[in-house]
């Protein structure tokens, strides 16, 4: 009897599921004429850690080429030994910012080179003097951008769209010329992955624009790629820890589980016997 | 039927209860004493599972706002900060934030085996009340939970579901009047974050009083069971302790694996991207959409084309429930012997599920074709609209009235001890 229920339970959501799923994908396919490629990125998946030689190489492409235009609020440089930077390195690059410092004697604004427990500086004092340089347009922060253009389905995982593979999708499907028959705003760029297929900002990236410290060959792909990987680190900089916690509690959890199953068992067994009374 | 009345074995503990009777409210509430039909299944679990997470949500909460900043220009900032800088901030931030929807599976659940069994009839009828008075609590907490972060959604879902409330202009200006009083102003503004916050803390504890309340009433008829008839010999009852706390014990470390899954590996799969964007008044995001537990009602509001009508009919939603114990005619609980109320109990979770799937579409969506003719969300969102109301109206109060119920048995011993004979 109890058995029949959960059956036709299961049977219901299963049959439910399964149409959703349908019309979901159905949906999903009609939205774009252009979709997003996916790649393979090593920190997806239960087990994926951060690639640091790609962080660090995301890292250099935000500095080099991004930071002049996208801020990085909310992240400071001591986060930076995440990347497998050490005190010294880390203290050397914050010193290469200034930060306003107060006022000397005279009255004048003072600065001071960055420390460790300072923030990324951001290029534009506000949010009006970004789009006054940028042609009206407001260059998105980038420390939650990667987590902010994810759309995950939990019915039809496989339609999930992330967040890096968007930014790659933004940086590498510029196309030169719009296709014919689109009308283009004044400035803006054609680009598939962009809502819209109009983005205010130029193409970034151009082959070996930067020169990779570790001589990778900096191709617009390879870049895309590892500021990518940067950015999802930036918005999500505790995922490692966070698995790793979730390895040991899944692991305590199903031993205990696993007792409990069969302490339970054997407090009910008597009583399933009938023989209790 | 009653629990076993308490008498201290110790001494001080003696001592205390001759002076203030704590330890025996204690005794009842917790159900130490208490005996169950023996005969629950594991749908009878997620009472005790629902009293976890409202404990879990609880503690998380409190320290949360230890790091939290309930104003404008830095709630977002300071949710990242515990995201980023506190000690196990990020997890205790996506035990919370993932919590609330596990809070939310497991009551639905609840609720819909309530539904089945039918432990909302007589003589549970104020236990039933009294749950629904818990969802609607948690419903109002977790709308103001989720204003919280001040992300892009928080503002735009605040805006949406407060404006909801100025439907209610009987007399000229008492809509305006109503607005006001919400927000704490003219728009959704840091006033209104305040205020949410300040009631986002106290709910919860009103929710605590509910349930001591919920179960107080539990434990006066006893537990309904999947067979729907009541215990009624020694025979037919077991003690709660050791029985069901194994039970309850295996259940909640499996429910624990499922919500650690989430917590640890797919944090976000069940939040909004867009609550990772900062809320900007000036920008309204393309496409509102509340969180997951509200969608089935989000889709009923948006079926109805006029506010009011279309705000009554959601709040009625969930308001006729109330009347269910009256509406359902029927001698027999357990769906288990109805068949046909057992078919169209899953027909109503299926259109359930389906209102809800729609409620993540905007009302001109195509859902699919038939042919050349495209279907919309909103088509399909008034037919399972009238779905929903025709099942409480009509559907529950004729099967459950006319219907030829299967021969119930006369005891659950007998029931239970004689199946087992035949198997």
């Amino acid at each position: 009897m109890l058995k029949n229920i959960k059956k036709i339970g299961l049977a219901a959501l299963a049959v439910s599921g399964i149409i959703m799923g349908g019309i979901s994908v159905a949906s999903a396919a009609g939205d774009s004429a252009y979709p997003l490629k996916k790649n393979e990125w090593p920190h997806a998946g239960p087990f994926g850690k951060f690639d640091k030689a790609a962080l660090q190489r995301g890292l250099q492409v935000y500095k080099e080429v991004c930071s002049s235009c996208h801020s990085l609020d909310m992240v400071a440089f001591r986060e930076l030994s995440a990347l497998g930077y050490n005190k010294e390195e880390i203290k050397a690059f914050a010193a290469e910012y200034d930060y306003a410092d107060g006022f000397d004697d005279e009255g004048e604004e003072k600065t001071r080179p960055g420390k460790a427990f300072d923030y990324f500086p951001a290029p534009f004092a506000s949010e009006q003097e970004a789009r006054d340089s940028n042609n009206g347009a407001f260059p998105p922060d980038f420390s939650l951008l990667a987590k902010a253009r994810e759309h995950l389905s939990i019915f039809t995982p496989w339609a999930s769209v992330y967040g890096e593979d968007y930014i790659v999708g933004i940086l590498t499907t510029y196309h030169e010329e719009a296709p014919e028959g689109v009308e283009m705003v004044e400035g803006a760029s054609f680009n598939e992955a962009f809502s819209g297929n109009q983005i205010a900002m130029a193409p970034p990236l151009s082959d070996d624009m930067v020169e990779y410290a570790d001589g990778t060959p900096a191709t617009t792909q390879q870049m895309a790629h590892d500021v990518a990987t940067f950015m999802y680190w930036a918005a999500e900089p505790k995922m490692e820890e966070r698995k790793e916690i979730g390895f040991k509690v899944m692991t305590f959890m199903l031993v205990l589980t696993i007792l409990l199953y069969f302490v339970n068992k054997s407090v009910w067994a008597k009583l399933k016997r009938g023989d209790e009374d | 039927m009653s629990s076993s009345s308490y008498e201290p074995q110790n001494k001080v503990a003696k001592w205390v209860e001759d002076r203030l009777p704590v330890l025996g409210l204690l005794h009842g509430t917790v159900g130490a004493g208490y005996q169950a039909p023996r005969n629950l299944n594991y749908w009878w679990n997620f009472g005790s599972l629902a009293g976890f997470m409202l404990v879990v949500q609880i503690v998380t909460g409190i320290i949360l706002v230890m790091h939290y900043t309930p104003h404008v220009d830095m709630a977002f900032r300071s949710v990242e900060h515990i995201m980023r800088d506190v000690n196990y901030g990020h997890i205790l931030r996506y035990i919370h934030a993932n919590g609330a929807s596990m809070f939310f599976i497991v009551v639905y659940i609840h609720i819909l085996r309530g539904m089945y069994f039918g432990s909302y009839k007589a003589p549970r009828e104020v236990l039933w009340f009294l749950g629904l008075v818990i969802y609607l609590l948690m419903m109002a907490t977790g709308f103001m939970g989720y204003v919280l972060p001040w992300g892009q959604m928080s503002f735009w879902g605040a805006s949406v579901i407060t404006n909801l409330f100025g439907a209610f202009d009987f007399y000229e200006g008492m809509g305006d009047s109503i607005l006001q009083l919400l927000w704490g102003g003219y728009s959704v503004d840091n006033p209104t974050l305040q205020r949410f916050f300040s009631l986002h803390y106290l709910m919860p504890f009103v929710i605590v009083g509910v349930v001591i309340l919920h179960i107080w009433a539990l434990h006066i008829p006893g537990s309904n069971n999947p067979l729907g008839i009541d215990a009624k010999g020694p025979a037919d009852k077991i003690p709660f302790h050791p029985y069901y706390s194994a039970k309850d014990a295996f259940g909640l470390a499996f429910f624990i694996l499922f919500f650690a899954a989430f917590v640890f590996f797919m944090p976000n799969i069940l939040g909004h991207p867009d609550n990772y964007i900062e809320a900007n008044p000036m920008v309204t995001p393309p496409h509102i959409v509340p969180e997951w537990y509200y969608l089935p009602f989000y889709t009923i509001l948006k079926a109805i084309p006029h506010k009011l009508l279309g705000v009554i009919a959601m709040f009625a939603s969930i308001l006729i429930l109330f009347v269910l114990p009256w509406l359902d005619g029927s001698k027999v609980r357990s769906a288990k012997f109805r068949p046909m109320t057992a078919f169209f109990f899953w027909l109503f979770l299926v259109n359930g599920i389906f209102l809800g799937y729609l409620g993540t579409k905007l009302p001109s969506d195509i859902v699919f074709h038939v042919g050349e003719m495209g279907v919309d969300a909103l088509t399909l969102g008034q037919i399972g609209t009238v779905f929903y109301f025709a099942y409480f109206v009509v559907i529950v109060p004729l099967v459950s009235r006319t219907e030829k119920t299967k021969p119930v048995p006369t005891s659950i011993a007998e029931a239970v001890l004689g199946s087992k004979k035949k198997g």
